[in-house]
């Protein structure tokens, strides 16, 4: 590198690469930063000679108007602000379980392509091309009047769900539980279970690494996570109270209510999305060589182990990244929510509040904003999981 | 997310046209050769395709007029189909020149959204629909009822209000449209529906059973409907405002589409005013001095606009109330042309 760097001729800094490669980026930052505080400042100028109201002012303004589903404390009189919250939060739900239950799914049904028994190839290939080829929203209008459909509408005729709980076409209703005096230790005891399981999982996987002796880690885990809690409660005396869902004059009253618009939104987005992850799990599996089978088989492995084990954990490499796009567009077409009612960001942010406020600009610059944000935290996340899976290899 | 994007679009346009916000809309329109209104998609009596594929209603019928004052010909429209919540973006972006759309006038469109309203073509209030079967009689015992709304509505907050106010419980269920909102309440997923009450006598015709529904007594809110332009276009305000005027006179002084040209021989001098054949009335607002001949003849008056789209000649079959002119005991008042 030294000598190298002593026999380079002497260049002027106005030819170095290195110089100028800066001089480059400073230039083309400067240049976007000119470009878009000019549409900012022009933005604000037209705004202002249209007589249209500008900046974030409203934020803290009365909203005025109800949500149906709403995860924290909000009620009409609170602020725009807060209703923007409300959309944020919701929207965050129906997309981590989305994206949980189409994982769950797609993988099994990728599965399934590949299986060797026929009618359970078919019809997961059957599966794919329906479900792929058929519009999102096609499928989320279809799936809430399905779910609309299907349900009894009279509230005397609600499905009892066993403990408590109604199905009916307003929605699905739970007893809620209330937690009372000294279940706090209840909750602290959770916590240091659920750490002990930690340790104990990662002290096993230790022991097996060196000695090769197999422990009934599930279990033990299990009963690390479940028996304190239990344990605290008992002697606590139980102080969980449920509110019990219970007919009323036009609807079910009390309790956990979960939105039809909700369960149309999330079976539609599962259904859509496990069908692409269905492919990428199928191309995944292809990508691992057909020999590592046929290693494990002759090493007299069986099916499961030997997907779970060899297959799996290589295949993994190539489904990971295009399995992150999936995750993408699963959390964007939420947003179709719009067409069923039910209140996701862009239910209530660039729609009421945009019409109520009528300042375009700046609630689509946050939506936007809010959008990206949530995209480039699963990408994130999902390359340090890429990583890790890819530290694997040896 | 197809709808996010057309957002994004539009907020661009929003900060990028500068000068379509302001003055000189009169000469864009003539540039353009139609005018371009805003108006409402499937509201039938108000604005909709009939079934040949016609637009027609009482707002439909506005923008005609308008069109007749500036180019002689009443068909010279562009209608854009707006929804309740994009409504106000198409008119700050200049997409359209003036939005005639069952739109409520209040206080906030009129001075944060950068809107003037031009009058009230439409006297309405808002109000509950129930099935029959529920034996509500008044909305007072909706107690914890779900309601389904259209969002980006004055209606959205006046439901908030409603229950509010009376300490009263509700679930709303809020869409998009006004046809998925209808839909949900029309398969009970509500049990109420609400809307301002004309809304609701046109939206009830496309339930599967209409006569098993009711239309409750209750008056929710006031929603006076006009039109509404831009801020900082006086002439194009002026003209707008006439539009309506001119309309009331013409039925005031029982000048019709059929026999207008008979009156243009009058002698009352209100009549030779509005009808141009004495003072420079048109001229003042920068059209020609036969404006209102020209809406009369092509559209007619107030009352026959009435009468035709939601009155007795329609399938709505709205009484005039609030709409009668205020000699006959109504609101609709116009200023004297002179
Ligand atoms: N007058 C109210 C409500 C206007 C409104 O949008 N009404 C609904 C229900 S009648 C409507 O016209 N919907 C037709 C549609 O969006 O297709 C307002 O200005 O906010």
């Amino acid at each position: 590198m030294d000598a190298a760097d002593s026999t380079k001729p002497k260049v002027s800094p106005l030819y170095d690469p290195k110089v100028r490669g800066i001089a480059y980026q400073v230039a083309l930052c400067a240049l976007i930063g000119v470009l878009v505080y000019g549409a900012i400042s022009n933005a604000i100028e037209n705004l202002t000679r249209a007589k249209i109201a500008s900046g974030f002012g409203f934020w803290t303004t009365t909203a005025g108007f109800d949500i149906n589903q709403t995860l924290i404390e909000y009620s009409n009189i609170s602020t725009y602000g807060r209703a923007f919250w409300v959309g944020l939060l919701n929207t965050l739900l129906v997309a981590a379980l989305g994206i949980v239950f189409a994982t769950i799914l797609g993988f099994a049904i990728g599965i399934a392509r590949l299986s060797r028994n026929w009618l359970l190839a078919r019809m997961a290939g059957v599966y794919v091309e329906v479900i792929r080829n058929i519009p999102l929203l096609l499928q989320l209008l279809f799936w809430y009047n399905a779910v609309l459909k299907a349900l009894p509408e009279q509230l005397q005729e609600s499905f009892i769900i066993p403990g408590g709980g109604f199905l009916n076409r307003r929605g699905l209703f739970l007893p809620q539980p209330v937690f009372g005096n000294g279940s706090g230790i209840a909750f602290v005891a959770l916590i240091l279970g659920i750490v002990a399981a930690i340790i104990f999982r990662i002290r096993i996987k230790r022991r097996h690494e060196q000695t090769g002796v197999r422990a009934p880690v599930f279990a033990i885990v299990l009963a690390l996570v479940v028996v304190p809690p239990l344990v605290a409660l008992a002697l606590a005396g139980f102080p969980i109270d449920f509110i019990y869902p219970y007919p009323g004059r036009f609807n079910i009253q009390g309790g956990i209510e979960i939105l039809p618009e909700f369960m149309a939104l999330l079976f539609g987005l599962v259904i859509y999305t496990a069908a692409f992850i269905a492919e990428v799990v199928r191309a995944g599996l292809f990508a691992v060589s057909r020999g590592q089978t046929e290693a494990a088989y002759s090493l007299g492995l069986p099916t499961g182990p030997t997907l779970r084990l060899v297959v799996i954990p290589q295949a993994m490499r190539v489904i990971i990244p295009p399995l992150t796009s999936q995750y993408l567009n699963l959390t964007k077409n939420s947003s179709l929510a719009v067409a069923i009612g039910y209140p996701d960001l862009v239910q209530i942010f660039t729609g009421t509040v945009l019409n109520q406020t009528g300042q375009a600009v700046e609630v689509v610059t946050l939506t936007m904003a809010v959008y990206l944000t949530i995209s480039l935290v699963t990408s994130l996340l999902m390359n340090l999981y890429d990583r890790r899976v890819a530290l694997v290899e040896r | 997310m197809a709808r996010v994007m057309t957002r994004i679009a539009l907020a661009a346009v929003l900060s990028a046209i500068a000068s379509a916000a302001t003055a000189q809309t009169l000469n864009t329109i003539k540039t353009r050769g139609v005018l371009n209104c805003g108006a409402n998609g499937t509201l039938a009596g108000f604005g909709a395709p009939d079934a040949q594929g016609r637009w027609t209603g009482l707002d439909v019928d506005f923008c005609r007029a308008i069109a007749a004052a500036i180019f002689n010909d009443a068909n010279k429209v562009k209608f854009v189909p707006l929804s309740s919540k994009d409504r106000f973006t198409a008119l700050q972006t200049g997409e359209v020149d003036v939005l005639v759309r069952n739109t409520t006038w209040t206080s906030s469109r009129d001075t944060t959204l950068g809107l003037n309203f031009t009058g009230v073509n439409f006297y309405d209030h808002q109000a509950f629909m129930v099935r029959k079967a529920l034996q509500v009689k008044s909305a007072l015992e909706l107690n914890d009822a779900a309601i389904c709304v259209q969002q980006g509505t004055t209606t959205e907050l006046n439901l908030a209000d409603y229950f509010r106010a009376r300490k009263m419980k509700l679930k709303t269920v809020t869409f998009a449209s006004a046809d998925e909102a209808i839909k949900a309440y029309d398969s009970k997923r509500c049990d109420g529906y609400t809307t301002d009450a004309s809304g609701i006598r046109s939206e009830m015709r496309k339930l599967v059973n209409p006569d098993e529904h009711v239309i409750l007594d209750d008056v929710v809110s006031k929603e006076p409907l006009g039109p509404a332009v831009r801020q900082g276009d006086d002439q194009w305000f002026d003209i707008v405002k006439w539009v309506h005027f001119a309309m009331l006179t013409a039925e005031e002084f029982g000048v019709t589409k059929a026999n207008v040209d008979e009156q243009l021989k009058s002698d009352i001098p209100d009549l030779k005013r509005l009808l141009g054949s004495e003072g420079k009335h048109g001229e003042a607002l920068g059209l020609t001095n036969d404006w209102a001949y020209r809406i009369i003849k092509q559209v007619g008056n107030y009352g026959e606009v009435f009468e035709r789209n939601v009155g007795q000649g329609s399938p709505l079959k709205l009484p005039r109330g609030y709409n009668a002119l205020w000699s006959k005991g109504g609101l609709q008042y116009a200023p004297p042309i002179r």
